[in-house]
């Protein structure tokens, strides 16, 4: 678990729409939610599903890999807590169940990471609420 | 469909400033106000309608207070830089529904003498998004280099030709006397630049400044006995973009959806087009948002920038001022695209002139281009 005190980087509001995915992060478990009336995949998640207003929501477990889409490698942010950790790689990864999702590529070099690279996630425990999914390079 | 030549820009003032310690935010609208109402011939008492953008969520209304206004019609729609050329769209609307005949549109910022981190200030705005988005560091500029990236690997977009986008305006920028940055720069200059998020270069970002500017949008009537050449609102929209419950193709912009609605409304397709000012927050900006206009097709935005196809005296000269990469980005830059665009098409452009130009497109990027972002398109005519 991160040192609560020195972490300084914004943490995400755990709330009606979103505790399901934040509890299961803490189990080191990633869903994506399905909606039950439309068939429709979504992240984030949310209450009603926008392809059809339907709040019949099934939770769906993801196999956790999936491949780079796009990411970049940043050199430069002014915000508390990652200007100490330049340069730190932004993603959207592509899970294998068709859904993007924002995160961060660690576990390899910055410079190592390329556009389609197989990844698999892998779990920061931030504090006893907040555990946060990032990739890796896939095993 | 359409404003029917109703509305016209009647008034433009760009303000000189780069950098104004010494002055307020609102100071600045004020002084815009002031030099865009004088260049109309119009005074404050004949406002009406009054929009802004920038100031907080009512700051319209303190604005309004601040220049003692009594408008029967406001507006502070907020979808990012690009939101005071959806003001013109909207202006015109108002003016061609007979709800207002003088609207008066005003931005300034102080953000480069309060060192204001722009782009790479991290910020987390606390919407259902930013929670999955924040705690992994976006910034304004990685959300842009991202689609950058993504472009490079989809169609081998180099970082030269983003490049000749950034060498392009600075050569603008060198015939506008007060643009920031005048000294030209090469290609190699912005590839020797360091890299602020890959494959960003610094030099393919905006600069940031002080500044402001505004804009008179009228009735055609009542612009009939005013002093200044009218630029005609020929068509107008909006749209957003943003990640479409996790499967949007990051190479699609708002401008794939605004832009071919402004010039339908317009009656005016691409060959019409005599110059463009694009949102240049960054070198990926104009090149995406010339192929998402449909300018050239997606993938060849590359080689459409190069060979001085944007430049003076190209086939289409894109942001002749100078750009936000060059000349000002106070932050929010799109009222500085209407107000180029209306010199140009008044002839008043000086050294940096486009011939014979009588049809000019605005198009504006707002927010973060990789995740959420608005784009306003508005094409323009000379009277």
């Amino acid at each position: 678990m991160a040192d609560e005190k020195k972490y300084k980087k914004p943490l995400p509001r755990i709330d009606e729409e979103s505790k399901g995915f934040w509890e299961a992060s803490q189990r080191h478990e990633l869903y994506v939610q399905k909606c039950r009336a439309c068939g429709a995949l979504r992240y984030y998640p949310r209450a009603l599903c926008p392809a059809c207003l339907s709040d019949d929501t099934e939770w769906v477990l993801s196999s956790g890999r999936g491949t780079v889409y796009t990411y970049t490698v940043t050199h430069q942010n002014q915000a508390a807590g990652f200007r100490d950790e330049l340069p730190y790689v932004l993603a959207y990864v592509e899970l294998d169940e068709g859904v993007r999702m924002l995160t961060n590529i660690v576990g390899c070099k910055p410079d190592d990471v390329k556009i389609g690279m197989p990844v698999e996630v892998t779990f920061e425990d931030v504090n006893p609420e907040v555990t946060l999914p990032k990739f890796k390079p896939a095993t | 469909m359409g404003f029917d030549r109703k509305a016209v820009i009647a008034g433009v003032y760009e303000h000189p400033t780069r950098w104004a310690p010494d002055k307020t935010m609102f100071q600045i609208h004020a002084e815009s106000a002031r030099g865009t109402l004088v260049d109309a011939g119009l005074t404050i008492k004949d406002v009406d309608a009054y929009f802004t953008s920038g100031v907080g969520p009512i700051g319209v209304l303190s604005m309004a207070e601040h220049l003692n206004l009594q408008p029967r019609y406001l507006d502070s729609t907020s979808i990012g830089g690009s939101s005071f050329v959806a003001h013109v769209t909207h202006a015109a609307a108002a003016i061609a529904a007979g709800l207002c005949e003088v609207a008066l549109i005003t931005y300034g910022s102080t953000a480069s003498s309060e060192r204001f981190a722009v782009g790479t200030g991290g910020g987390f705005a606390g919407d259902p998004p930013d929670h999955f988005e924040g705690p992994f560091g976006p910034t304004v500029l990685g959300s842009y280099a991202l689609v950058a990236q993504r472009h490079m690997h989809e169609f081998g977009t180099t970082s030269e030709q983003l490049a000749e986008i950034a060498v392009t305006i600075r050569r603008h920028a060198s015939l506008n006397p007060v643009a920031k940055f005048r000294d030209p720069i090469t290609v190699e200059d912005v590839l020797a630049s360091r890299i602020v998020s890959s494959p960003l270069h610094l030099l393919d970002c905006c600069i940031i400044t002080d500044g402001g500017g505004a804009v008179v949008v009228t009735s055609a009537e009542r612009a009939r006995d005013l002093q200044k050449r009218p630029v005609y609102v020929l068509g107008g929209s909006e749209a957003c973009c943003h990640t479409s419950m996790g499967k949007r193709d990051l190479t699609d912009m708002a401008a794939q959806q605004s832009g071919p609605r402004a010039m339908a409304m317009a009656g005016m397709t691409h060959k019409d087009i005599h110059m463009c000012m694009i949102y240049d927050s960054f070198t990926i900006t104009v090149l995406e948002t010339l192929e998402n206009l449909g300018f050239c097709k997606k993938g060849e935005g590359g080689a459409f920038v190069q060979n001085g196809r944007i430049g003076l005296g190209g086939e289409l000269p894109v942001n002749t001022d100078g750009g936000g990469l060059s000349s000002n980005h106070p932050g929010m830059r799109g009222i500085f695209l209407v107000i180029e665009a209306t010199k140009q098409l008044r002839g008043e452009c000086g050294a940096r002139q486009v011939k014979d130009c009588e049809i000019a497109l605005c198009h504006g990027t707002g927010g973060m281009l990789g995740l959420r972002h608005s784009g306003a398109t508005l094409v323009l005519g000379r009277g």
